[in-house]
């Protein structure tokens, strides 16, 4: 089935969501779908699945145009998406979701569960996709949860799956096998269009790319000769540097000094065991890991907000085991939380008022028991600006925007003070390139002020591209240690010890 | 208009949150009152007499609005205390009982200083009110923070606490009327009431020296959560705690202290109702202000100006209410119901957009996202 988008145009009030997008989908093959947060991807393949009505232009199916007045028509004209927020019941088994809607009901209305467990069994063998029909949604790992939301699609009888930022949420041997299903699929003569920010996974997995900006295709072609910085370039509009510009390594003394650490989760279990670490001041220490192996419980007790049971950390030769997040915010520690949206920022809060977040209360803005909004509006117009931050006011609330201005916002407020250790979670997940690049250059740049930087996440290349030692973390502990700057390290060595093959 | 609740400019959102879907639903309520009136039997006539009685009752003459305003003030006081503690994220039940502490020590306190001046009575049994409810609600406040105890068990509780304590105390020798064998208070005494502002037109004016007291009150929270370093707490608390937490605020102290401010505000209006209306202490002179107050807190969007607003047509439904029964014969009891329907409105603002189309503006203009 070969669906084409012609001339589509969508809309909302004055704002254009998508201007006079020219597309086509061709069984068998992958189209990659690239831009940045908040191009108009979304949008448009909402539009494709009939969430959204085109405010022009039209949609043909094998050349004849179709209407679809919901998502309803455009699964009957065999469209399905896997949206990125799984919407699935937890409690009910895996072939309960994937009728759930379309339950085949045999004689007294008796819902016929058996004909639909031998199907998703065959769709799951088909495919490859190894699903127990059997097994409950709330027991699965997010990369078999995603499989479902696949088998429901198929189910459904789709020829074409749009698939929104289907490796977000994935571990890296998770998307080595997504991408053998998508190929599986591909081959089965299924049009696969993969929405994506991440230019290695477009390129690994796309038969033909379509880049857009702004709402409007930009540029599209052959993955086989396109690059990576032709690539960049068309998604965000400039050229775009990958590497990372950083002064020659020049470590001081011993900024951070963590002995023998260890810390309890609330549900009594060990996450973070025995564990001793050094940041000098001017280095990058980066903490590779797989989610999940002690690195949130790690930063939230550097950053006062969780009690060890056992263990030592000295900051600049001051003890700082039991002091709490104020002080150490006092002392010159800025912390980027791992989750913004959760303990990052205050959505419903004025880019201004997250701005002082955690400095309200001294000098220059409070003033006496009250804060000086006047004086907090300006110094935070003057930061944003500094670092980037796009809105259209410091007057307006953090959750109108984008999750790059929001993290930016956080790295503002954390790095425009005088610091001299730097934490960072995940700081750049699900960013889009310029963000990366630029929050990528500030943390460096912290460095090469002096600071010490401690970098956590789970992306291997942000590690490896900003590190001068790299540490692994496997259950609470340091595996294994490489310093790049004496001999290169190779990605997959540092992958195995973070599947915990160096214990 | 530059409005600090949000920090920027008065927008059209706030306008349909604030004004709009209030309004819409005081008349959704009034209309529904009519149904059930019409519903029992109530001809016609007299429901149009009754919603006119309402109206003269509450602003129809000197009179009525001085008891709209007298009926208002302890709305508005202990509701600013609940609209603190809701942007906080505490949902205080207990602003009744911390209304029976503040008002009974408000008593204690003037007649303990019956013999000093007025300028020194007056704002010392004020003081006693404040900080007793303050001390009463912090209690409350100390268990959740510390041990986790939720506040909506823990207030209800205290109220029940209030109420017997209250019955107790007003048995005791050191509070109870001298030759008296029912449980009521000394009277209090003329230099710590406070004083009737309308007496120069009618000796029988009730409003009293507590409007600018509740005023002043208004102000000093708006200042205090929109302005002040504490406030500041109190909204980030409230609307993501553990971004709260990160950035380095304490937790429990900001419990702590949203609940002493939230009780001394009720602790406030217990004091007024003892000081400036009854005169004394009885069993049950909290008269569930406490819970209507809460209505008031939640119509008014916890916002101060708009609890002032809501207080006062809270106020007016009751001195319009009382009306409404002498006029119309219409039990006071469907000032509760309408009282009560404006609440279920405006917990479902979608209900009222659906009713009230024409209000707001269009939906589904969101944009879209990638």
């Amino acid at each position: 089935m070969q669906v084409e988008l012609r001339n589509i145009t969508k809309r909302f009030g004055p704002v254009v969501a998508n201007k006079d997008v020219n597309l086509t989908i061709e069984p068998g093959e992958v189209l990659g779908l690239l831009g940045e947060n908040g191009a108009g991807k979304s949008t448009l393949m909402n539009v494709l699945c009939g969430l959204y009505e085109p405010t022009e232009g039209e949609i043909l199916i094998d050349g004849r145009p179709v209407a679809f007045k919901g998502p309803g028509d455009a699964i009957r004209a065999g469209i399905g998406m896997v949206h990125q927020h799984f919407m699935l019941v937890p409690v009910f088994t895996v072939a309960e979701n994937v009728i759930l809607g379309i339950e085949p009901v045999g004689r007294f209305d008796h819902l016929d569960l058996k004909a639909a467990r031998a199907e998703v069994k065959k769709l799951s063998t088909e495919y490859g996709l190894t699903v127990d029909p059997d097994a409950t949604i709330e027991t699965l790992p997010v990369g078999v949860q995603q499989r479902v939301e696949i088998i429901k699609v198929l189910f459904r009888e789709a020829d074409v799956l749009i698939l929104d930022e289907p490796t977000a949420v994935l571990t890296p041997q998770e998307v080595d096998e997504f991408i053998q299903i998508v190929r599986s699929l591909c081959d089965a003569g299924k049009a696969i269009v993969f929405i994506t920010h991440k230019l290695n996974e477009i390129l690994e997995i796309s038969d033909r790319i379509a880049v857009i900006r702004r709402g409007e295709i930009v540029g599209s072609g052959d993955p086989k000769k396109l690059t990576r910085p032709e690539l960049a370039e068309m998604m965000v509009g400039h050229p775009v540097d990958f590497d990372v510009a950083r002064a020659p390594f020049a470590p001081k003394e011993v900024i951070l000094d963590i002995q023998g650490l260890t810390l309890v989760r609330d549900d009594g279990a060990v996450a973070v065991d025995d564990l001793s670490l050094q940041v000098h001041s001017g280095e990058v220490v980066g903490i590779a890991g797989v989610q999940g192996n002690g690195q949130s419980a790690l930063i939230e007790a550097l950053a006062g907000l969780r009690r060890p049971v056992a263990g030592k950390v000295t900051f600049d030769g001051t003890d700082i085991t039991d002091a709490s997040a104020r002080e150490r915010h006092r002392m010159g520690i800025a912390h980027i939380p791992e989750d913004r949206q959760r303990a990052g920022l205050i959505g419903n809060f004025t880019v201004a008022e997250n701005m002082v977040l955690d400095s309200y209360y001294g000098p220059p803005f409070a003033k006496g028991a009250g804060i000086n909004w006047g004086r907090v509006e300006e110094e935070a117009a003057a930061v944003a600006e500094q670092y980037d931050v796009r809105t259209p006011s410091v007057h307006a609330a953090a959750a109108h925007l984008s999750g790059g201005n929001q993290q930016k916002l956080v790295v503002a407020r954390e790095l425009s003070r005088d610091t001299r250790l730097v934490i960072a979670g995940q700081p750049t997940r699900g960013l889009d390139v310029g963000s990366i690049a630029f929050i990528h250059e500030r943390l460096m740049a912290a460095r090469d002020e002096g600071d010490g930087v401690l970098i956590v996440s789970s992306e291997l290349d942000e590690i490896m591209a900003l590190s001068d030692r790299i540490l692994v973390m496997f259950k609470g502990r340091i595996v294994a240690e490489y310093a790049p700057h004496e001999a290169p390290v190779d990605k997959g060595t540092i992958g195995l010890a973070m599947a915990g093959a160096a214990t | 208009m530059k409005d600090a609740t949000q920090g920027r400019v008065f927008g059209r959102t706030q306008l349909e949150d604030l004004v709009i879907v209030p309004l819409f639903a005081l008349v959704a309520a009034l209309f529904l009152g009519a149904l059930v009136m019409a519903a029992t039997g109530v001809a016609p006539g007299t429901i149009a007499q009754s919603y006119a009685a309402l109206l003269k009752g509450s602003v129809g003459s000197i009179d009525a609005v001085s008891e709209t305003l007298t009926a208002a003030l302890p709305l508005v006081l202990a509701g600013l205390g609940l609209a603190l503690g809701f942007r906080a994220g505490l949902f205080n039940i207990g602003a009744e009982g911390q209304i029976v502490m503040g008002g009974l020590a408000a008593v204690v306190a003037g007649v303990a200083l019956a013999d000093f001046p007025a300028f020194i009575a007056l704002p010392g049994a004020l003081l006693a009110g404040a900080v007793t409810g303050a001390f009463y609600a912090g209690i409350a406040g100390w268990l959740r923070a510390a041990t986790g105890a939720h506040e909506v068990i823990s207030t209800i509780m205290l109220n029940l606490i209030s109420f017997r304590l209250l019955d107790y105390l007003l048995r005791t020798p050191l509070i109870q009327k001298e030759g008296r064998a029912d449980p009521i208070s000394k009277s209090v005494p003329d230099v710590a009431e406070l004083p009737k502002l309308l007496t120069f037109l009618d000796a029988n004016l009730r409003l009293h020296a507590g409007l600018f007291l509740t005023l002043v009150m208004v102000a000093a929270a708006y200042w205090l959560l929109f302005r002040s370093k504490l406030g500041f707490e109190f909204r980030a608390s409230g609307e993501n705690a553990i971004a709260a937490r990160f950035a380095g605020m304490n937790a429990g102290l900001t419990i702590v202290m949203a609940m002493a401010v939230a009780g001394a505000l009720a602790g406030l209006a217990g004091a007024n109702q003892t000081l400036g209306v009854l005169g004394r202490a009885t069993p049950g002179f909290s008269a569930e202000i406490g819970f209507d107050a809460i209505a008031v807190a939640l119509l008014g969007r916890s916002h101060p100006v708009g609890v002032l607003f809501a207080g006062i047509l809270f106020g007016a439904l009751e001195a319009g209410g009382r009306q409404m029964q002498v006029d119309a014969g219409v039990s006071i009891d469907l000032i509760g119901i309408i009282q009560s329907l404006i609440i279920v409105f405006i917990a479902a603002p979608l209900l009222v957009k659906a009713i009230f189309p024409w209000g707001f503006r269009k939906a589904g203009t969101g944009k879209g996202r990638s």
